[in-house]
């Protein structure tokens, strides 16, 4: 089954705001081997000019895992339980560090879905901002959904 | 770490190469760190299932370790602004056994210029790209 392109160029913001806390900062740097202070001191991280303690820049991808999951799930998407879709690229942006104490909005926007051969290749851009509408971090992702394309079935 | 104020790139320039492990108790410290549980990350029967030689490390994981060969350059890790994975090249299995998989991680300035430097890094295993091109752009001190 193919992925219903009229999904492209829909966007939907998850209803849930994301709490950055330090603890969970402290777990995801050590859980990636980085034991760098700005990570795990807020005095290391203040004498280098930030707030609070900062994410380690791939730390937007967790944010991303956890609310970006949009429209996968949608029944009328057509993205079915197998094959599953793996991630063939991916572009992070931040337009500031993620910090402790910051409360975040996550904003999926379709931009393309597209034949690759027999695949289909399907891409989406995330908008990470603040509860005030400052923006933090874009994460683009490109997926490649195996075998889907009508050439592949 | 070096100083950020030392941080004065050229292109060319190139990072010294360095190596990390990745263990089967890393894959599963960052499944719980990230609550990504494919399967394919932690059980073996179901990697192999879908024709994986063994249990593979996120793409996310290989890719944050990677990074830390910026970071710690950089001395800030908040001067990194940006990073472009063009692809993931070839899954990095992960045996299970007291060794791990083992990433070696080239890098190399490739521009620079208004405050800015991009690198572009390469991640290998055991003489096999794991990711092509891992491109990085840096804020400079001004």
């Amino acid at each position: 089954m193919t992925l219903n392109r009229d999904f492209i160029g829909r966007t939907r913001t998850a209803p849930e705001v994301y709490e950055v806390s330090r603890e969970k900062i402290r777990e995801f740097a050590l859980a990636t081997g980085d034991p760098d202070p700005a990570h795990l001191d807020p005095a290391a991280a203040r004498a280098l000019g930030h707030p609070d303690v900062i994410a380690p820049p791939a730390f937007a991808t967790v944010v991303w895992f956890r609310l970006g999951g949009w429209p996968l799930f949608e029944p009328g998407f057509g993205k079915q339980k197998q094959p599953v879709m793996v991630l063939g690229g991916q572009r992070v942006t931040h337009h500031r560090p993620i910090r402790a104490g910051d409360r975040l909005v996550h904003t999926t926007t379709v931009a393309d879905i597209s034949d690759a051969g027999p695949h289909e290749r399907f891409t989406c851009v995330h908008r990470i901002t603040t509860v005030d509408g400052e923006p933090v971090s874009t994460v683009t992702d490109t997926a490649l959904s195996r075998g889907t394309a009508e050439a592949g079935r | 770490m070096t100083d950020t104020t030392s941080v004065r790139p050229r292109v060319g320039t190139r990072l010294p190469t360095r190596t990390f492990v990745i263990s089967r108790a890393d894959l599963m410290r960052y499944c719980g760190a990230t609550a990504d549980f494919t399967a394919i990350h932690w059980n073996e029967r179901v990697a192999r299932a879908v024709g994986l030689p063994d249990v593979i490390a996120h793409g996310t994981l290989t890719v944050s370790r990677a990074l830390h060969v910026v970071t710690d350059w950089l001395g800030d890790p908040g001067a990194l602004v940006e990073y472009e994975v063009e692809r993931f090249a070839r899954p990095l299995a992960v045996p299970d056994d007291d060794t791990g998989a083992t990433l070696q991680v080239d890098g190399e300035v490739t521009e620079v210029g208004d405050g800015r430097a991009v690198l572009r890094l390469t991640i290998g295993s055991g003489g096999q790209t794991v990711v092509s091109g891992l491109r990085v752009v840096v804020r400079l001190p001004s």
